[in-house]
C-alpha cells in the first residue's frame, strides 16, 4: 500500500531523515523507535506528503505521493499530529466529523451526510467517547482528547494510518484500549498503521514489524525480535538494557539497566 | 448555553437562524428609515418604500425617506455585512479570535488605498474599493508575514503585528492628508473614524454587491475554514489545500472591507463584536457564523449609525465612535478571558 524507497529529506540544507526504505502492507502495523529528535517525526509527516523530499521516492498504491491532490491522499492516509489546537470552542462531534471532509460532496450543500454523522458516532464509541459527543474539546482531560484526536483519524475510514506517540498522555488501561482497536481495526479491515512509540515494550507487543531510527538513518528493521537486541538498542538509546521473552506472549521484554548512585 | 443539548450545527438550524435574522434585518431597515432627527410618520412610510406613489407624506419627507435615509441604511448594512463576515474569516483562518479588520491594520491599508484614489487620482467612484482592496491586501499580507512565528501565529504576536501595521499606515495617512486643502482635511478626519454620510450612489452599488457576493464566497470556504481553525497542519492533513483556501479568504475578505472602507472609513470592531455574539450563542461552525454574522452585522452597523444620527441631532456622530464604544469593553474581556 505504501511504499518509501530511499528518502533523504530535511528542513534546509541539513538532512534530518537519510536513506529510509520501508513497504507497508494491508494488516500491518509498524512501530518506529528511536531516541528523540532523530526524525521519526520529520518522516511521518513525508510519509503524510507534507514534505518535500529531497531524494528517494513515497508511491501510494504504486503512484508517487507528488502526484497526487491533498484530497486522495486524505482519503487514503490519515495521520494523528501530537497536539490539537484548541482555540475556539467546537464540540467533540464536530471535531471528530472534521475527518470526514476528504468525503465531502457539493450535493450536501457542504454540510455532513447521515452517512458521515453515523460513521463520527461509530468511532466514538470505538474510542469510549459515545458520552461525550456534545461535551466542548476543552472541557476533556489529557487522555480524553487524545482519544478524540485518534477518533477523527479513523472517522477519515483511511486504510493507512499514522500515528504519532497516540499513547503518550494515556494511562495504562487506556494504552491498551487505543492499541488494541488500531490493532483490531488492521485486523479486520486490512488498514495498516505506522506507529512512533517511545515504550519499547508496547511496540514489542503490538507491532510486526520495529523500524529503529538512529541521527535520520536506519539501524534496524524487522520483527521485534530482531531488533529488540540489547547491542542494538545500545547503539541507538545509548543505555544498556535486559533483553528476556515477556512471561505470556514470548515477545522480547525490554527492562533498562540504570546506572544510578546509590541512595 | 446551547452546549447542554446540542453537539453539532446542522443545515436546518442554520436556515433557521439565518431566516429570523433576515426578520430581524427588516424590523431594523423599517426602524431605523422613520428615525432620525425629523421622526417620519410609519404606516405612510412603509407604504412610501413599498409603493412608488407618496402615500400621503410631504415632498421634502419623502426625500428624507427615499434619498437621504434609505441609501444610509442600505450602505450602513452593507458595511456591517462586509466587516463581520470578514472578520469572522479572518479570525477562523487565523486562529484568532481576536482578529478584526480595523485591529489587524486592513482597515488602514484600505484606507490608504482609498485616499490615494482619491488624492491622486481625483476620486473615480470606481478607483476608490479597487484601491482600497488593493491596500488591505498588501496590509493582510504584511500582518501575516510579520506574525508569523516559528511556533506559527500567536494571538497577542498577531496583534502586535497589527498594531505595527496600522501606526505604520497612519503616519502614511498623516502624510497624505497634509496633501489635502484644509477644508477637505476635517471631512476626512471624520471619514476615517467612519462615517456614512459621504458616499455616492455607485458607491452604495458596488458595495450592496459586494457584501452579498463576497459573504456567499466566504460562506463557500466555512467547512475547511472549521479545519483551519484548529490548526493549519490538521487541516492539511485532513485534505485542505491549505495555501489555495487561505489565498481565497485572504481576496475576498480584503475584498469587503477594501468596499466597506471605501465608501465609508474605518468602522471599527464590528467585525470583533458580531462573530463573538453568534459563536457565543450557536456555536463556531462557520457554517453558522459567517452567513449568521454577516446578517447580524448588517443590522448592528445600521443601529450603530441610528444612535449616531440621533443622539446629539441634529449634529452627527461618526458611526465608527458608537461601534468602538461598544467593541473595545468587549475586546479588553476576551483579552483577560485568554
Amino acid at each position: 500500500m505504501l511504499e518509501v524507497q530511499n528518502v533523504t529529506l530535511g528542513y534546509g540544507p541539513r538532512p534530518v531523515v537519510t536513506g529510509v526504505s520501508l513497504v507497508l502492507s494491508r494488516g500491518e502495523v509498524l512501530a518506529i523507535a528511536g531516541a528523540n529528535g532523530v526524525g521519526k517525526s520529520t518522516l511521518m509527516r513525508a510519509m503524510n506528503g507534507g514534505l518535500v523530499l529531497a531524494s528517494g521516492n513515497i508511491f501510494l498504491d504504486g503512484v508517487q505521493l507528488q502526484h497526487l491532490s491533498r484530497r486522495t491522499i486524505s482519503r487514503s492516509i490519515a495521520a494523528v499530529a501530537q497536539e490539537a489546537d484548541l482555540r475556539f470552542p467546537v464540540t467533540v462531534l464536530e471535531f471528530v466529523l472534521g475527518g470526514r471532509y476528504a468525503w465531502a460532496s457539493t450535493s450536501a450543500w457542504g454540510w455532513e451526510t447521515s452517512d458521515d454523522i453515523a460513521i463520527a458516532e461509530n468511532v466514538l464509541r470505538e474510542t469510549q467517547l459515545e458520552e461525550f459527543g456534545a461535551r466542548l474539546m476543552t472541557e476533556l482531560s489529557g487522555g480524553e482528547r487524545q482519544r478524540a484526536v485518534l477518533a477523527r483519524a479513523l472517522a477519515t475510514e483511511a486504510k493507512i494510518l499514522l500515528l504519532d506517540e497516540p499513547t503518550a498522555n494515556l494511562d495504562l488501561g487506556h494504552q491498551a484500549a487505543v492499541l488494541a482497536l488500531v490493532r483490531q481495526r488492521c485486523a479486520k479491515s486490512g488498514t495498516a498503521a505506522v506507529v512512533v512509540m517511545h515504550d519499547l515494550n508496547l511496540a514489542a507487543e503490538f507491532a510486526h514489524h520495529i523500524l529503529l531510527l538512529k541521527d535520520g538513518r536506519p539501524i534496524a528493521f524487522g520483527s521485534p525480535a530482531d531488533v529488540l537486541t540489547e547491542s542494538l538498542i545500545r547503539e541507538v538509546f545509548g543505555v544498556g538494557v535486559l533483553i528476556d521473552a515477556h512471561p505470556l506472549t514470548g515477545v522480547p521484554r525490554v527492562t533498562p539497566v540504570h546506572e544510578l548512585p546509590a541512595i | 448555553m446551547r452546549r447542554n443539548f446540542q453537539s453539532r450545527a446542522t443545515l436546518r438550524q442554520t436556515a433557521l437562524v439565518c431566516g429570523l435574522l433576515i426578520v430581524l434585518l427588516l424590523l431594523v431597515v423599517i426602524v431605523a428609515s422613520v428615525i432620525g432627527s425629523q421622526h417620519l410618520p410609519l404606516a405612510q412610510s412603509l407604504c412610501a418604500l413599498s409603493r412608488a406613489s407618496d402615500c400621503g407624506l410631504s415632498a421634502e419627507q419623502k426625500a428624507i425617506l427615499l434619498d437621504i435615509r434609505l441609501p444610509r441604511i442600505l450602505l450602513a448594512g452593507a458595511v456591517g455585512m462586509c466587516l463581520a463576515s470578514a472578520g469572522a474569516a479572518y479570525q477562523a483562518l487565523l486562529r484568532n479570535p481576536l482578529a478584526e479588520p480595523y485591529l489587524l491594520g486592513v482597515s488602514n491599508g484600505a484606507a490608504v488605498g482609498t485616499m490615494v484614489s482619491l488624492v491622486f487620482l481625483a476620486g473615480q467612484d470606481w478607483t476608490r474599493p479597487v484601491f482600497a482592496f488593493a491596500g488591505a491586501l498588501i496590509a493582510s499580507f504584511a500582518v501575516y508575514q510579520l506574525a508569523r512565528g516559528r511556533a506559527g501565529a500567536s494571538p497577542e504576536r498577531l496583534i502586535l503585528a497589527g498594531v505595527i501595521v496600522t501606526t505604520f499606515l497612519s503616519s502614511a495617512i498623516v502624510f497624505i492628508t497634509t496633501m489635502m486643502d484644509a477644508t477637505r482635511i476635517r471631512s476626512f478626519t471624520f471619514w476615517l473614524l467612519g462615517d456614512l454620510s459621504g458616499s455616492t450612489s455607485g458607491l452604495l452599488i458596488i458595495a450592496l454587491v459586494v457584501s452579498i457576493g463576497g459573504s456567499l464566497v466566504l460562506t463557500a470556504y466555512a467547512r475547511p475554514l472549521n479545519l483551519l481553525m484548529l490548526g493549519e497542519r490538521d487541516a492539511f492533513d485532513l485534505g485542505v489545500e491549505v495555501s489555495r483556501v487561505r489565498l481565497g479568504v485572504f481576496l475576498s475578505a480584503g475584498l469587503l472591507v477594501g468596499t466597506s472602507v471605501a465608501s465609508s472609513g474605518s468602522v471599527g470592531y464590528v467585525g470583533l463584536v458580531v462573530p463573538h455574539l453568534i459563536r457565543l450563542s450557536f456555536g463556531s461552525d462557520n457554517r453558522l457564523v459567517i452567513p449568521a454574522a454577516a446578517l447580524a452585522g448588517a443590522s448592528f452597523v445600521i443601529i450603530a449609525d441610528m444612535v449616531a444620527r440621533t443622539l446629539i441631532a441634529p449634529r452627527e456622530l461618526p458611526v465608527g465612535a458608537i461601534t468602538a464604544l461598544i467593541g473595545a469593553p468587549l475586546f479588553i474581556y476576551l483579552l483577560k478571558r485568554g
